[in-house]
């Protein structure tokens, strides 16, 4: 970057708002995924909205790449910088303007954690319902971005349900807003596109949320089952029972094992271990929780707890939300994978990944969030033995495309990101992309904001848009299309 | 209407059977514009065929579920072929193991509520009409009603779509299980999109179970603002409802409804509870009250039907503004109003002047809170004096941008959304 531009940048941000020594650089080179790393050019720190504007329109005149960044928490690679390019951080975006009890709206800066909102207003009984594992550091920019969910979006839905307006410094740095603190803003409910989709749109720079009463009782129930199949019929049978659990966990042998190594849940040590979060009217709750132990039993649980007080439902808790990490505590090394299936297609998922698992002489620990199938197989291995981690690599491959043989997805939380673009060829096929990229062409014509992630290749934005109609590039044979 | 010339008749008798197209008549007339030819595609290969033949010979298309809502929106500015997803009418599937559905876009809504209903399941959804409405069309005009205090609009319940674009693409997004981050959400950008990004065609919804038991309850009182103020309470309070509404009309009593779904041991605890906040409202019988919004429609000198949006704690005094454009304009009006800030409003037989007065002075109402109205029925005559949408927002030069992408030639349903689109 030619040091004008970077002077031009220290204008608009201020010395303390732009980061450009090298050393200082490699803060940003990576996610919370490790293993793809670029060094940006520089990260730059605005503080408002007009700053991130003024950002854009340098960059949109220069052709400079951006990618935005909240907490760097994201497990797919979505805020890998991008070579050649800035990173925008909103952490010091990270106020919460406004909270509106009665009509519950919380209006926050992208840099705000999540678990702040649910803080801020805790006491008037309320809380913000998506929350994905890493709540206490991840920020609601990036939630917005990843679509964020959580083990109580079973019932509650994921980020975009909750999130009902944005304000958007889109990359040519003109400034709109999407959806409102209103319900059905009359157009395309682009507020609804742009989450979830990986900060290729634009930046958010105001998110209008909706917050959700506390139910009046939230019982959990640790059961513990001799195998992951047994676990799964039970699961299948509360649903089919038209139980609608606020949550529904599971774990495996392998990863109760590391939980335990770390946290000291005092978990059951069984085959398939499940827990099971009703909420709402404590008659209901009640009732329905009987019908849940019954299910439970019927499907061979031989050890089945109900927390008796919300210091046990936490230490429930505990456990299964610190499983990632406490992987590291039986393994050097783990991949995290977050694949989709069908409810119903567990078992079979579940013993070909078991299978696979044989045959690549490495372990894999699942957690998942049962109710929804959303798997987390954590793949352990070690760096340090040569070839092993190609090799790991090779089998979450192996198990994205069964999820997507099952009919499931390659992602359901974390995102696509840099890491999983390869696969979006095995779940769509050219023209789904391709259409995804006509909406991106209208948000980004110029391909500057988080370029080459998401999709497995970019599309010129001066594409004809006609199925049969070869590109002139094509023709003339300046670009070839796979 | 455009001159239907041979060729595109023929290539698209060619692509669906002749016995699957033929002329328009005044039945199949939109908002007031007639157009050329009506094809029923019998798949969805066929439907995108005759879209892309459509587009390249010139015509306006405008796609067609039921037809129930098809004066909804602005007059199009051309229609040459309509696009009937009658024979799309299957339901694939049903995973009812896995809770989730996929339906084709002409399915009609009861029918498809029927077959979940086998397995005690549902489309969380009370559309308008379910007996001839599609799922395309509540899709198209994102319809809802009350149940969407609890379970969301189509928004939040639609997982996956595929829509034929213009130019004939068959592009599928979203996918069949419920948690999925894959891609952008394109069902949300076909939820509410009237038929101007491409014909839905194929859409899976997540499902929820039947209630176990369902119970409602309705409270009168001397004002509507003691009971909004009531709704506002329920709200605040810990009962789970299924649906809470409030209704009002120029003569008759107001009302607040409330709905509650569970077993028989949570519905008598909450009904207690409801009674214990609700103490100074009068109950009264709830027979019929979930069909408050379609009876809208059914008034027999309903005129006008609007939707419009505020903050829940707005419709008191968005009903008020109501109450006194009535008044003023010596017009009988009706409101059947979701305390979530959503609602439809009628207003009854008057001078096309009174009724554009009172929409304007509603609408001017409405902005000030920060929300919205817009006209569903409406006149030809009104709809050239009132702009149905509303002046579009900061957003709409990218609304276009998107419509100029997914539809560059302005084949679908050219004209008839917000700001032009």
């Amino acid at each position: 970057m030619v040091a004008g531009t970077l002077g031009q940048f220290r204008e608009i941000v201020g010395e303390d708002g732009l980061i450009s020594q090298p050393e200082q650089l490699h803060t940003y080179e990576c996610d919370g995924l490790t293993n793809f790393r670029v060094l940006p050019e520089a990260v730059l720190l605005p503080t408002s909205t007009a700053q991130v504007q003024a950002i854009l329109r340098l960059c949109h005149k220069e052709k400079i790449p951006f990618v935005a960044r909240g907490s760097g928490t994201g497990l797919s690679g979505g805020a890998l910088p991008v070579a050649g390019g800035i990173v925008v951080s909103l952490a010091r975006m990270n106020r919460i303007l406004e909270i509106d009890i009665p009509n519950a709206r919380v209006v926050v800066e992208p840099g705000v954690m999540n678990l702040s909102v649910t803080q801020a207003v805790a006491s008037h009984g309320y809380f913000y319902a998506p929350d994905p594992s890493s709540q206490q550091v991840c920020s609601i920019g990036g939630n917005v971005a990843e679509n964020s969910g959580g083990a109580h979006c079973l019932k509650y839905g994921f980020t975009t349900t909750h999130v009902l307006g944005l304000e958007v410094v889109l990359p040519d740095g003109s400034l709109v807003h999407l959806g409102g603190r209103t319900l059905d803003h009359p157009g395309y409910d682009l507020c609804g596109v742009f989450v979830g989709s990986e900060g290729t749109l634009g930046i958010a720079t105001k998110i209008i949320l909706r917050i959700v009463k506390r139910p009046e009782v939230v019982q959990t129930l640790l059961a513990a089952f001799h195998s992951t199949n047994e676990a799964g019929a039970a699961v299948s049978g509360i649903i089919a029972a038209g139980v609608l659990p606020a949550a529904v966990e599971m774990m495996d042998n392998l990863a109760i094992q590391a939980a335990e190594a770390a946290v000291h849940a005092n978990y059951p040590n069984c085959g398939g271990l499940l827990l099971v979060e009703l909420d709402g009217p404590a008659a209901e709750v009640e009732h329905l929780m009987a019908r849940v132990k019954e299910i439970c039993t019927a499907c061979a649980a031989w050890e089945i707890r109900l927390a008796q007080s919300d210091e046990e439902r936490a230490i429930f808790w505990k456990g299964r939300k610190a499983a990632f990490a406490a992987v590291g505590r039986i393994s050097p090394n783990y991949i995290v994978q977050d694949g989709v299936i069908p409810r119903t297609a567990l078992p079979q998922v579940l013993s070909e990944i078991d299978r696979l698992s044989a045959e690549f002489g490495l372990r894999v620990a699942n957690v998942f969030h049962a109710g929804d199938g959303n798997l987390h197989p954590l793949i352990l291995y070690d760096r340090s033995i040569e070839g092993q981690e190609h090799n790991a690599e090779k089998l979450a491959s192996r198990i994205l495309e069964l999820c997507v043989e099952a009919g499931g997805s390659i992602t359901g939380e974390h995102g696509v990101g840099e890491e999983k673009k390869g696969f979006m060829s095995a779940m769509f096929a050219e023209p789904d992309l391709d259409t995804m990229q006509r909406v991106r062409c209208a948000f980004d014509p110029e391909q500057l904001s988080n370029p080459t992630k998401v999709f497995p290749r970019p599309r010129l934005c001066a594409e004809k848009t006609g199925p049969y109609e070869p590109h002139p590039l094509e023709t003339s044979g300046v670009a070839q299309f796979f | 209407m455009k001159q239907m010339t041979a060729p595109p008749r023929e290539e698209i008798a060619a692509i669906v059977g002749a016995a699957n197209i033929r002329s328009a008549t005044q039945a199949d007339q939109v908002d007031g514009v007639l157009p050329g030819i009506v094809v029923e595609p019998g798949t969805q290969e066929e439907l995108g065929k005759v879209l892309a033949c459509a587009g390249r010979a010139g015509l306006a298309v405008i796609p067609r579920g039921g037809g129930t809502k098809i004066g909804w929106g602005n007059p199009p500015r051309r229609a040459d072929l309509v696009l009937s997803t009658a024979r799309l009418n299957g339901i694939l599937e049903h995973a009812w193991a896995d809770m989730t559905a996929t339906v084709q876009a002409g399915c009609k809504v009861a029918q498809f509520q029927r077959t979940l209903a086998e397995h005690g399941q549902r489309l969380a959804l009370d559309a308008l009409w379910p007996e001839r409405a599609t799922i395309g069309g509540i899709l198209a005009t994102n319809d809802s009603g009350a149940l969407r205090a609890r379970f969301g609009s189509l928004r939040d319940l639609i997982i996956g779509v595929t829509l034929a674009l213009a130019d004939g693409t068959l592009a599928r997004s979203g996918g069949k299980v419920v948690k999925n981050v894959a891609g952008y959400d394109l069902p949300k950008l076909a939820a509410g999109s009237l038929g101007t990004v491409g014909v839905i065609t194929e859409a899976v919804f997540r499902l929820h179970p039947l209630a176990h038991e369902a119970r409602s309850l309705s409270f009168t009182a001397s004002s509507f603002k003691m009971l909004s103020s009531l709704a506002d309470r329920i709200r605040d309070s810990r009962l789970a409802y299924s649906c809470l509404q409030l209704r009002a009309e120029s003569n008759g009593e107001p009302s607040l409804d409330v709905a509650f779904e569970g077993t028989r041991a949570g519905l008598d605890a909450q009904e207690k509870q409801l009674r214990q906040l609700a103490e100074k409202a009068a109950p009264k019988d709830s027979l019929n009250c979930w069909n408050a919004r379609e009876a809208l429609w059914s008034e027999g000198d309903a005129k006008v039907v609007a939707a419009f949006s505020v903050l829940p704690t707005q419709v008191a005094e968005f009903c008020a503004a109501l109450g006194s454009a009535g008044t003023a304009q010596k017009l009988t009006w009706k409101v059947a109003a979701q305390a979530i800030g959503v609602g439809q409003l009628s207003l009854g037989a008057s001078s096309e002047d009174a009724l554009l007065a009172a929409l304007q002075s509603l609408r001017a109402n409405a902005e000030a809170l920060g929300g919205t109205v817009v006209a569903l029925r409406c006149s030809h005559a009104l709809k050239s004096r009132f702009n149905i949408w509303g002046a579009p927002s900061d957003s709409a030069a990218l609304m276009r941008q998107v419509k100029a992408q997914l539809d560059p030639g302005q084949v679908l349903n050219p004209g008839r959304f917000v700001g032009g689109i």
